[in-house]
């Protein structure tokens, strides 16, 4: 602890509570589980007198509804200056100071009881670790929208105007076509499947299928789970356009609203599953780092994948792809013929190439998957040539990105081009990092040289310098556009 | 980078499990198991020298490259503006021969830079440089 900062606020100041009702959406959250005790212990009890079970769900009830109290009465937070401070807990206090500076973002989730109340659960993330460091469950909906802005507004990174929930919808997906494409699902043609082979097996051998039933049971129910989820998680998705990132909204039951940071992506991959492929329908995924921290243990584990575009046509794909990497769309080759013998399968589709910025490479035959990679965020590139590919005289060059799956992959190569490949990329990502962190030349001093610089005002990437001032020449994700330069201060 | 003394341990290590092997289950199937393991360490120290030949490395201007293999050949790029951590490791056996593994972290799980069997020596010089490299160029994510 430094005494360097401004004075604090008395302390006893400025502190707020969370929403009285609370308690009822915590409570809430135990519903399911109640619910479903209760029914499990009607079954049971119609033999015996089951009144004792009843009492102890209600007992539990009740216990947890004066816990929640409890955790109401002792949490509040304000706001000091440039941190926010949490402080929670009865018998072992927790006290957090979360510096504004280091919001990386802010989540808005909505479980379904918290929404019949009109709460919501605010989530804050800092840069420097990937998991919510900060959580104010439950706000009114209003104050959690009010405090999200102001929190956002406090970040030095972004001097432009921090959106509202009002931005410029950039993608959507209507729930028709989200049930078709889940109904599409590998997964779900399984279950049905499944269920369809048992039903006609009952009608033959009763006592057989009731006993393959009971034995499947369990991984049906885990299935049928897995698709209410992508269902429900992905329902009512609407992606939008806001200076800090992307925005995301969705959910049926419980609506969450995260945000997709422009810098912070590692790759995007678009997935064209084979059952997807006649509607010409594709999935588009980022990975996202959630920062890492240094002297940390981890392979990068702090890298997590989400769906921008659950389910979507080639176009809105394409749009989205233009708005997060500025639509880079490399010259790409395919592997020589011969590959074929190593690859038989995934020769098909399989092609890669690169310009200055971006690598692109094509994989994958079931799910067709296009991946593509910024070179600035380039971790390590590899050259791999394994026993069958010898002979063939190819070679696989991988371009890593943070995270353990993230990369792309130019498999199959002539040996003299993918030697080539890996000291092209070198230099490429060499400089593309270069380009990332070159200091912004102070305004009013010619010395620096003309050229593409980060933007003082911060609205934008890149803005050009030249003869010794800014102009409106912009740049995001390598797309130009213009944008008046601000005036020197 | 040489782990000769790696594989001379192995060599031990097998000739005398075809010791403990003849002990118990009579002189000639002793003898014969003997022969079969000396036969199957050679081979697999062979196969560890071969490998342990293979793997090199190079530190360069602005990156580190290593490379390693002999069936399946690998070469691995790595910025030293990437680096995360260094890691220096050194098991019992290599402790006995004064020797230390040399690891490079990164962001990216796939990245695969691991240099083993550097004398310590080389292995202090090699973690301080990378080191210093690193601090000097280091680049966000």
């Amino acid at each position: 602890m430094t005494d360097a900062g401004p004075a604090p606020p008395p302390p006893d100041e400025g502190w707020s509570r969370l929403h009285p009702l609370t308690p009822i959406a915590r409570v809430g959250r135990l519903a399911p589980a109640l619910v479903l005790l209760l029914v499990v212990s009607n079954v049971h009890s119609k033999a015996e007198n089951g009144t004792a079970e009843t009492d102890y769900l209600i007992a539990i009830t009740l216990i947890s509804a004066v816990y929640g109290y409890i955790h109401w009465m002792v949490t509040r937070w304000r706001l000091e200056g440039d941190t926010l401070r949490i402080e929670t807990g009865l018998i072992r206090k927790d006290s957090r100071r979360l510096p504004l500076a280091r919001i990386q973002a802010v989540d808005i989730v909505r479980p379904f009881l918290a929404r019949l109340l009109g709460v919501s659960e605010l989530r804050i993330r800092l840069a420097g670790s990937g998991s919510t460091d900060g959580k104010l469950a439950y706000l009114s909906e209003a104050q959690a929208a009010e405090l999200r802005l102001l929190l956002l507004a406090g970040h030095v990174d972004t001097e432009a105007p921090v959106s509202s929930n009002t931005g410029l919808p950039m993608a959507s997906v209507d729930t028709g076509r989200l049930l078709a494409s889940v109904f599409l699902s590998l997964i779900t043609i399984i279950v049905i499947g499944t269920v369809a082979v048992l039903a006609v097996l009952d009608q033959f051998e009763p006592k057989t299928a009731a006993a393959v039933a009971g034995v499947l049971a369990v991984y049906l129910l885990s299935a049928a789970t897995v698709i209410w989820r992508r269902l429900s998680g992905q329902y009512a998705f609407i992606a939008v356009e806001a200076p800090e990132g992307v925005r995301i909204r969705r959910g049926l039951l419980q609506t969450i609203s995260e945000t997709v940071p422009y810098g912070r992506i590692q790759a995007v991959r678009q997935v064209e599953p084979l059952l997807w492929r006649p509607f010409g329908w594709c999935r588009l995924e980022v990975d996202v780092a959630g920062a890492t921290g240094r002297n940390q243990r981890g392979e990068g584990t702090s890298v997590v994948r989400k769906a921008i575009l659950p389910v979507g046509s080639q176009q809105d794909s394409w749009h989205l792809l233009a708005r997060l990497l500025g639509a880079p769309d490399p010259e790409r080759t395919a592997p020589p013929g011969r590959a074929r013998l190593k690859a038989p399968l995934s020769f098909h589709f399989l092609s890669a190439g690169h310009d200055t910025t971006h690598a692109v490479c094509v994989t994958g035959r079931i799910n067709r998957a296009t991946t593509w990679v910024p070179l600035e965020k380039t971790q390590s590139i590899r050259r791999v040539q394994g026993p069958l590919q010898r002979p063939l005289g190819l070679a696989t060059v991988h371009v890593d990105v943070a995270g353990k799956r993230a990369r792309a992959e130019f498999r199959d190569r002539e040996i003299e081009e993918a030697d080539q490949l890996v000291a092209d990329l070198t230099a490429l990502s060499r400089r593309a990092r270069q380009r990332d962190r070159t200091p912004v030349p102070a305004a009013g001093s010619d010395a620096a040289p003309s050229g593409w610089y980060p933007d003082p005002a911060g609205r934008h990437e890149q803005r050009y310098w030249h003869e010794g001032r800014w102009t409106e020449h912009v740049a995001n994700g390598g797309r130009r556009t213009s944008d008046a330069a601000t005036p020197a201060p | 980078m040489r782990r000769a003394e790696a594989v001379t341990i192995t060599v031990v290590l097998v000739a005398l499990f075809g010791v403990v092997f003849g002990v118990t289950a009579g002189a000639a199937a002793g003898l014969v198991s003997v022969v079969v393991t000396v036969a199957l360490g050679l081979t697999f120290s062979w196969f560890l020298r071969r490998r342990f030949r293979a793997w090199r490395y190079q530190e360069r201007h602005e990156d580190l490259i290593v490379a390693r293999g002999v069936m399946v050949q690998r070469l691995s790029v790595v910025p030293y503006g990437r680096m995360q951590f260094v890691e220096v490791t050194a098991g019992p056996v290599e402790r006995l021969f004064h020797l230390s593994t040399v690891k490079l972290h990164t962001a990216a799980a796939a990245s695969d830079a691991r240099i083993p069997g550097l004398e310590q020596t080389e292995a202090a010089r090699l973690r301080d440089r990378l080191t210093e490299l690193g601090e000097s160029m280091a680049a966000g994510m």
